[in-house]
């Protein structure tokens, strides 16, 4: 126990630059609806309904108080933090030796002071420690901007897409760019994502082209998946993304399986698995994390804890300090990242990898970030939160305007580089879109391939009976099928 | 092979899961470690499950198997025979669930970690999700990952795994990935005394899902064959155990590494009367109620579907046009059971043919009851006298 709390200790001083920046994270978070305080209430950019987050007894107050500094261990604090006192003898028991104890001491529930989230540029985009880090080279940094830009301009034109009635579907990333690439950006090619269904981008980062992501949007013949899923679920092995499905967290126990297949084939790669908190909720979350833990598998787990899972904030989600805390009790070290600081989620994401693959371990990442826009194009999120929070996340806590500031700073970055992308992107999706429209859908026989590696004689026949009734009945179906 | 069956009882005492355990727990302990091959695919693109040498053609005659090496053994000790060979014919398969390590409560995995090392078979926490999502996972790499879950009554957890990932796997990704690696193995079906969450046959839910196989084998030799092709498909199988016949069943079994067919029935007995179809361990039941027919002249055409979906209509519409007569049977309830699947499609097929209704003699619309599994179960004379009904119509 000892030994694993020490461990725990050096872990967060890993990702401590100095222990004067996690100060500065600390207050300089503060006001945002993470820093979950008791006069929430009265910040308009809050989150809208607010219980109590985090209700707790008197009674337990004293054991939060000997418990909770584990988050918060210092330099100076090797293992010092105090258990009621053990009595001389304990016990072997499965898993290493554990001590008693006279004392009756429950561990407590999550206290007021949170997890601290690391980050590197304050919302300004000065860095915290107010030096310009050397994080990231010119160009890596300005192909990052470039990416979180066109993820912006893409979600803005397909949204508009489906409310001309073009595509059926579509889900932004809005407010999650950073997420997307930064974390794109710190992984090999060679590493495996799983992913939700909001990280395009970091199919994007990975040179999934506009175009593809037009043609899956629109269902056509190009679409690898061949129409048969909805817009936004893409998939591609040219770039180790496996295509999406709909159900949330299915894919994190499916990561662990990958990843042992990595751990087993001594690949220099990982596996990770992006999700949003909802999925936290999931007996898949579980199944997935405690798997990961068991098998000692090389992956980076990324919660991009945008506060809502559709109109369920994160107050009816989980009683617990968000996700961070749930690696612990599977085993998993765990770090808190401003999901909106695209160089902490670089920094972050590409420490994580490195201690997945050199120690064959999961790693928890929870990236706080905001889903600026709604959940999908069938959901309308002001019903459910004040326009005044999404405002705020949307300006003030912009992760592209913050970036882009950091490398304006840097002098990597000007207005006029600025218009030009715009105006490149925008083209070249208005181009794409032309093209996908043009595109005929694909042919009805793949309504039947792929279920099997061979089709049965059922679904030959079932094909047959499709034929005969087009022929019969032409006009019951659309016609821009090859038959 | 048929007569072995004749011999097989019910309630027999299997030792049913935890309780069951007779055999110490230390003998899997240990044991080196085996690495997996290196030789392996660098990235997705190259992924799809291929043995290191071409598998034994399928045997599309089961009499050719009986050439060579030969012994009798039980079905679990099948079973087991079936994965040692999958593992050692493909350095990429792997085997996994609650308590695989130490021989299996059903002893099916019995000294596969001494001899294939912890890393190709291992225990697994106690959640069926994250088994078969694994399993997934470790078979969209390209490997083949045999996943046991300990009892089909338990299956459920991962029916959201099962249904909408490891059948649309393949579908969804327009076919750049697929799972087809993955076989899942459960033991099915009443012991005597498994009462409601030991006793299921779940194989209907299954058999609703495009996208996976579903097959039952009925005996030892069937059990090793059938296993290994599902082992080998390149599409994901869930393969139900008759638990009750893992130690009751004997038969004789090639010691050799051969496959028998996917979706292909086979006709334990012919007959001109009436046609009976079945599945696992229900067949021994149906074989002795043909048995007891022939002595009141009623001649009864015996056939196993072996593979649930996509299952051999051919085979069956052709008995039945010579019959004209159907009988199907299996212990899960009646109603949306796969019987029902069955007799539906040969009205479509036969309907000018058959002579009498299509009987089902299945389990009650019950939850499976403990002392009252004698009522339930579709016994040989509840069985007999249907044929007789059928036949008299």
């Amino acid at each position: 126990m000892a030994l694993f709390l020490r461990r725990t200790t050096n872990i967060i001083k890993h990702f401590l630059v100095t222990k004067s920046s996690l100060a500065t994270n600390q207050t300089s978070l503060t006001p945002s609806f993470f820093s979950v305080s008791h006069n929430v209430c009265s910040k308009s950019y809050g989150l809208a309904p607010i219980p109590a987050v985090f209700r707790r007894m008197e009674s337990t107050k004293a054991a939060e108080l000997k418990l909770d500094p584990q988050f918060y261990s210092s330099e100076e604090e090797e293992d010092d933090r105090e258990y009621p006192s053990s009595e001389p003898e304990g016990m072997d028991f499965p898993g290493g030796k554990v001590m008693f104890t006279s004392q009756m001491s429950f561990i407590a529930e999550p206290g007021k002071t949170r997890v601290p989230c690391y980050r590197v540029l304050q919302d300004t985009g000065v860095p915290t420690s107010g030096e310009i880090h050397k994080l990231v080279s010119e160009d890596l940094a300005t192909r990052m901007y470039n990416s979180m830009v066109t993820l912006q301009v893409m979600d803005t034109f397909l949204y508009e897409a489906q409310r001309q009635g073009r595509i059926s579907f579509y889900m932004t990333s809005h407010g999650e760019e950073a997420v997307n690439i930064a974390s794109a950006a710190a992984l090999s090619s060679e590493d495996i994502i799983l992913a939700q269904y909001r990280e395009p981008g970091v199919l994007l980062w990975r040179g999934y082209t506009l175009q593809e992501f037009t043609n899956q949007c629109f269902g056509n013949k190009a679409d690898r998946g061949k129409g048969r899923q909805m817009p936004s679920h893409y998939g591609s092995i040219k770039h180790n993304y496996f295509t999406i499905s709909s159900p949330i967290a299915t894919q994190l126990p499916q990561a662990a399986g990958a990843a042992y297949s990595l751990k087993m084939d001594n690949k220099d790669a990982c596996v990770v698995a992006y999700m949003g908190d909802g999925c936290t909720s999931e007996g898949d979350f579980h199944a997935g994390m405690n798997f990961a833990a068991v098998m000692e598998v090389p992956i980076v787990f990324i919660c991009r804890n945008n506060g809502y899972a559709i109109s369920t904030p994160i107050t009816d989600q989980f009683r617990s300090d968000g996700v961070v805390v749930k690696g612990q009790a599977y085993g998993i070290r765990s770090i808190r990242v401003d999901g909106n600081d695209a160089l902490a989620v670089y920094n972050v994401v590409q420490t994580a990898r490195q201690m997945a693959i050199s120690e064959q371990r999961p790693i928890l990442v929870e990236a706080l970030t905001y889903r600026v826009g709604h959940h999908s194009t069938s959901d309308d999120s002001t019903k459910y939160r004040p326009a005044s929070e999404i405002e705020h996340w949307k300006i003030a806590k912009s992760p592209i305007t913050k970036f882009r500031t950091w490398i304006e700073r840097n002098g990597w970055w000007n207005e006029e580089d600025e218009l030009e992308i715009r105006k490149r992107i925008k083209k070249e999706m208005l181009q794409a879109i032309q093209v996908a429209e043009r595109l005929e859908k694909p042919a009805v026989a793949e309504l039947f391939t792929d279920v099997y590696d061979q089709p049965t004689k059922d679904l030959v026949e079932q094909e047959m009976l499709l034929r005969e009734s087009i022929i019969k009945h032409p006009k019951d179906y659309p016609t821009d099928y090859a038959v | 092979m048929m007569n072995v069956l004749r011999d097989i009882g019910r309630g027999r005492g299997i030792g049913i899961g935890r309780n069951g355990r007779e055999i110490g727990r230390g003998i899997a302990r240990g044991i080196a470690s085996c690495s997996s091959s290196s030789s392996s695919p660098s990235l997705l693109s190259s992924l799809s499950p291929s043995p290191p040498g071409p598998p034994p053609p399928i045997n599309e005659n089961e009499n050719e198997n009986q050439g060579g090496d030969v012994k009798s053994m039980n079905l679990f000790s099948a079973i087991n025979q079936a994965l040692h060979i999958a593992l050692d014919s493909d350095p990429r398969a792997y085997v996994f669930g609650e308590d695989v390590s130490f021989g299996g409560v059903f002893r099916c995995t019995i000294g596969l970690t001494q001899r294939f090392g912890r890393n190709r078979v291992f225990n697994t926490p106690l959640c069926e999700q994250g088994i078969v999502g694994f399993g997934i996972g470790l078979a969209a790499m390209g490997n083949r990952a045999i996943a046991e879950i300990q009892f089909a009554d338990y299956i459920y957890p991962a029916f959201d795994q099962i249904v909408n990932e490891a059948a649309k796997f393949r579908y969804r990704s327009g076919n750049q990935f697929n799972c087809g690696g993955l076989t899942i193995r459960a033991p099915y079906g009443a012991v005597g005394h498994g009462g409601h969450y030991h006793s299921q046959s779940p194989e209907a839910f299954f058999c609703h899902v495009p996208g996976i196989k579903v097959v039952v084998p009925r005996s030892p030799q069937q059990a090793k064959g059938l296993l290994l092709s599902s082992v080998r498909d390149p599409n994901p199988v869930v393969f139900f155990e008759p638990k009750s016949l893992y130690r009751v069943a004997v038969e004789k079994v090639p010691a050799s590494d051969y496959m028998l067919p996917l979706s292909r029935a086979e006709v334990m007995r012919e007959g001109s009367d009436i046609t009976l179809v079945g599945w696992g361990a229900q067949l021994s039941v149906m074989e002795e109620a043909c048995i007891e027919a022939e002595k009141d002249g009623i001649s009864c055409e015996l056939i196993d579907l072996r593979t649930l979906i996509p299952w051999d209509k051919d085979t069956v519409e052709a008995s039945v046009r010579k019959t004209g007569r159907l009988l199907i049977s299996h212990e899960a309830p009646v109603t949306g059971g796969f019987g029902a699947e069955i007799a539906a499609s040969v009205v479509e097929r036969c309907f000018l043919r058959l002579e009498a209704p299509i009987a089902r003699i299945c389990g009650f619309d019950t939850p499976f009851p403990l002392v009252f599994e004698p009522f339930y179960l579709p016994t040989k004379n509840k069985i007999l006298d249907a044929i007789k009904s059928t036949v008299n119509y």
